[in-house]
């Protein structure tokens, strides 16, 4: 009996597990999965919580019930991973040892990056929506302001999710016109990024948007420090801006065991070939999910697509087979765009976010890059389709390879 | 595609004032970059980031980000903002001669 090990059971552990489970059966191959926590959580929902749109009821439940019968699932801290040696030590005190190895430890805030941010200030006037309690304090934050400057600011890239940020103003612009404040709001948006999002295209999109809602955009913002007494955010070059309300999205990293395992870069993400998704120097490892440094979005969208890829490649290695080079690092995500809207976008590695159908050309239902009540609906389903096909490993009626059909390219 | 001339040589660059051939770099080019990007004459400091950043990219394949400067180079933050202002990852890295740091995603 041979032993794969799967780190992390969130939105990509869970659904690699679910796929390859029925296929291992019958080979002689055994799935342990392993995580600290037992609730999982839909991190798409927690953007909604600081609108009073979701609770937290709303997006956690159960870990052990979403996985198959078969999978073993371990309830510790993972303390080490020491790939020479193929195993891994648990804070309970077991050793595992694998023959095969998926990372899938995801990616977490970490404020304490940032100088002063965890001071004075954080979760007074000071939040974070990565988090559900920092949503969740956010809101409670929402219900009772009287208005006055919001600043929703990205402290440097990559991040989880890159527009949650920007669903996060525009749904600030609906939720505030709502509560009969908006004029008494200024919302600003900071990014170190040269424009609103990160591929051209969708950046001007993006852009006209937030100007169109009077939201103010600031660009080639790189956040050095937050001065949580006087309410600023100071860049490294020392340009100040001022804030009553400051909602942030602090640096992103890796799973803090990746570097205690010395397997990550700076920002412990783990080196991964961005096509085959193998480990770029363990031939026995995989890595899907935020965890890998390859250069997709962390999104669970990229996870799913990335799984396909992953369970192929898998099945190759233990076949002694040479791997495919089939990941093209396929985004698809649905943009609340505020007022029971949302837009759409779909790209790659190699092709930008462009106006267009999907997934049927010419048909839809869904508008790429463009404001519609279908492409809402689209993100509210999600969380539906979250639970009850992508992390059952169920496959979507979406290709994992990015397809140009119903897209153009001018514009 | 447009040219850079540098003591009587012609020299490709992109609409972003990047070398397209990472092989024509030497010190001269790179000060030519550098007083284009207004960074002005090139300082012990500014070098010891240059060949930082070089070195580096030869090992690993990548541009360094201000982060891995920091964390590996040993170069503070506030420095390299200081020394390479306004864009510096991005200066720091034409001037050195690199591609364009890694688009974020
Ligand atoms: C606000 C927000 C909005 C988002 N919106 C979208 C969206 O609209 N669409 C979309 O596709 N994606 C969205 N995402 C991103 C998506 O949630 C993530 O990309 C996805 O969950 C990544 O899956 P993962 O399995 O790599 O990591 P995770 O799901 O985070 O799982 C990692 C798991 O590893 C475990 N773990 C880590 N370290 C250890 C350890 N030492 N010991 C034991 N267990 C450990 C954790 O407990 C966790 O269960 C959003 C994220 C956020 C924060």
């Amino acid at each position: 009996m041979k032993n794969l090990l799967i780190l992390g059971a969130g939105t990509a552990g869970t659904m690699m597990a679910n796929k390859l489970a029925p296929e291992l059966e019958s080979r002689d191959w055994k799935i342990t999965l392993v995580d600290q926590d037992e609730t999982h959580y839909y991190q798409p929902g927690f953007l909604f919580i600081p609108f009073g749109i979701y609770s937290r009821e709303d997006v956690i439940k159960r870990k052990r019930d979403y996985i198959r019968p078969g999978v073993e699932l371990v309830m510790s801290a993972i303390e080490k991973i020491h790939p020479e040696e193929n195993r891994v030590a648990l804070a309970n005190g077991q050793t595992l040892s694998y023959d095969a190895l998926i990372i899938a430890t995801g990616s977490d805030i970490s404020p304490e990056e940032t100088e002063g941010l965890t001071g004075e200030g954080w979760q007074r006037n000071i939040f974070d929506f990565y988090t559900v309690d920092g949503a969740v304090k956010l809101a409670a934050f929402l219900k009772d302001w009287k208005g006055g400057k919001m600043v929703m600011s990205v402290t440097e890239m990559p991040i989880k999710c890159p527009v949650a940020p920007l669903e996060f103003v525009f749904l600030a612009d609906w939720f505030f016109t709502e509560q009969g404040i908006r004029d008494k709001v200024e919302i600003e948006y900071v990014t170190p990024l040269p424009g609103a999002f990160t591929k051209p295209v969708a950046s001007r999109y993006l852009g006209d948007f937030l100007e169109k809602k009077n939201i103010k955009l600031t660009t080639d913002f790189d956040t050095g420090s937050v001065d949580g007494a006087r309410n600023k955010l100071i860049s490294y070059d020392e340009t100040e801006i001022d804030y009553d309300l400051l909602v942030i999205v602090p640096t992103v990293m890796g799973a803090e065991v990746i570097g205690r395992s010395g397997m990550g870069d700076e920002l412990r993400f783990v080196p991964t070939h961005d096509r085959t998704l193998q480990h770029k120097e363990y031939e026995n490892i995989f890595v899907i999910g935020d965890a890998a440094n390859i250069p997709a979005s962390k999104a669970g969208s990229v996870a799913h697509f990335a799984a396909d890829t992953v369970y192929d490649n898998f099945l190759r290695y233990i076949e002694g087979r040479p791997l495919l080079e089939s990941f093209d690092g396929h985004a698809n995500c649905f943009i609340e765009s505020g007022f029971g809207k949302g837009l759409l976008i779909d790209f790659s590695y190699d092709v930008e976010p462009l106006p267009g159908k999907f997934p049927l050309p010419g048909i839809g239902p869904y508008s790429l890059l463009e404001e519609s009540k279908m492409n809402h609906w689209g993100k509210m389903m999600f969380r539906w389709i979250y639970w009850n096909v992508l992390l059952k490993g169920a496959e979507l009626p979406i290709e994992a390879q990015m397809s140009m059909a119903g897209k153009r390219r001018a514009s | 595609m447009t040219t850079m001339t540098v003591k009587d040589r012609s020299i490709e660059v992109n609409e972003e004032g990047f070398l397209v051939n990472p092989d024509d770099w030497n010190e001269e080019i790179a000060q030519e970059i550098a007083t284009r990007e207004d960074v002005g004459e090139l300082k012990e400091e500014h070098w010891k980031v240059i060949r930082f950043m070089r070195d580096d990219f030869q090992a690993n394949g990548k541009v360094p980000t201000i982060r891995r400067m920091k964390k590996t180079g040993g170069v503070p933050v506030k420095d390299i903002y200081r020394l390479f202002p306004k864009g510096p990852a991005k200066k720091a890295a034409k001037i050195a001669g690199l591609s364009k740091p890694e688009g974020c995603v």
